[in-house]
């Protein structure tokens, strides 16, 4: 199953719920504020531990986050990459 | 001469994922023409609104970051902003754009528009204003 | 969706006439929305459309008036940044008429 999350992780306990909920074998996919859940030094970086996570490139560039500042191990992925996890997965689950 | 009211705009939520930083913002430029003594501050999500190298066009979105430097020509040049919002992002001073306003008084000098302010200062700041604005 | 004809070209505007893409700009488009309003474009009137692309460039916005005509004088001199000075080059207002010539959005806060 892909995640989705969409909010800042401090805005509500979207992240909180998505990275407590997955299972093993699922992607979590961070995409418009929920980009800032993958700042290295931010709060909210442990909630990634040990799981499988993307970001959305543009939405990075968007809001100034550069690359070195997010959490080891992560992947960015443009446009197409998104439409290819979507399509890769069996499920979607979006942490509106 | 009407009386001067302290103005201050509060700004807690990030960029472009809402239309809130972006309203302030307008806000905030429009106010600033009533000669106001206005400041504004950045606290929780919206210390994000500040980032240097914010480059949208891959959202198709407008960048508005740059509008942020021209606070100081609008006499805007009280800018708070909360120290332990940024820390809990992982984020510092140096992650955030240079803001600064030109003091004509002397001869155009340069001087920062931000201030960095723990909570209790914020605090202090907040209870000295006349009118509060929420974004 | 209304539009402005200059050199054989179409460029769309508001109902305001204000340009709807300012990529679209140009000095054509710029004089003939001058002589709408009877206006003919000057060195001066330049000076100031040309300072307004460049502050819009840098900013994102386009200024009021009042931070219009200190930047102005500012960088053309004081004998210029005043109002007296823009209202004669721009009488229907420096900052709405001179932004539409230069192709931005109206002055935010301008009504």
């Amino acid at each position: 199953m892909l995640h989705l999350v969409n909010k800042s992780p401090h805005d509500g306990c979207n992240l909180d719920t998505a990275t407590s909920i997955m299972k093993d074998g699922d992607s979590l996919l961070l995409i418009e504020d929920g980009v800032y859940g993958a700042i290295k030094a931010g709060k909210a970086a442990s909630l990634l531990e040990g799981r499988s996570v993307s970001v959305l490139g543009p939405d990075l560039a968007a809001r100034g986050i550069s690359e070195d500042k997010l959490v080891d191990g992560i992947t960015i992925v443009d446009y197409a990459g998104f439409v290819d996890m979507v399509a890769a997965s069996d499920n979607v689950q979006s942490w509106l | 001469m009407p009386e001067t009211k302290k103005l201050m705009y509060i700004n807690r939520k990030a960029p472009y994922g809402t239309i809130y930083a972006w309203e302030s913002l307008e806000v905030v430029l429009i106010g600033a023409a009533f000669e106001q003594d206005v400041s504004v501050a950045f606290m929780d999500d919206g210390v994000y609104q500040l980032t240097k190298g914010q480059d949208t066009t891959g959202i198709g979105m407008k960048n508005f970051s740059p509008t942020y430097t021209a606070l100081g020509d609008y006499e805007v040049n009280k800018i708070y902003v909360d120290k332990e919002s940024l820390e809990e992002r992982g984020l510092t001073l140096d992650d955030l754009q240079h803001l600064v306003w030109e003091d004509e008084d002397e001869d155009y000098a340069e001087k920062d528009s931000i201030r960095l302010v723990s909570r209790a200062e914020l605090s202090e700041v907040l209870a000295d204003q006349d009118v509060l604005f929420n974004f | 969706m209304s539009s402005i004809e200059a050199n054989g070209k179409t460029y769309e505007t508001d109902e305001e006439g204000y340009l709807a893409d300012l990529n679209t700009w140009d000095k054509d488009v710029a004089v003939v929305m001058a002589k709408i309003d009877d206006c003919e474009l000057t060195e001066n009137h330049w000076e100031v459309i040309n300072f307004l692309r460049e502050y819009y460039e840098e900013y994102q916005i386009a200024p009021a008036v009042r931070v219009l005509t200190k930047a102005i004088g500012k960088k053309l001199g004081k004998d210029k940044g005043n109002s007296k000075y823009l209202y004669e080059l721009f009488p229907y207002g420096p900052a709405k008429q001179a932004c539409k010539y230069a192709g931005l959005p109206k002055p935010t806060g301008c009504v």
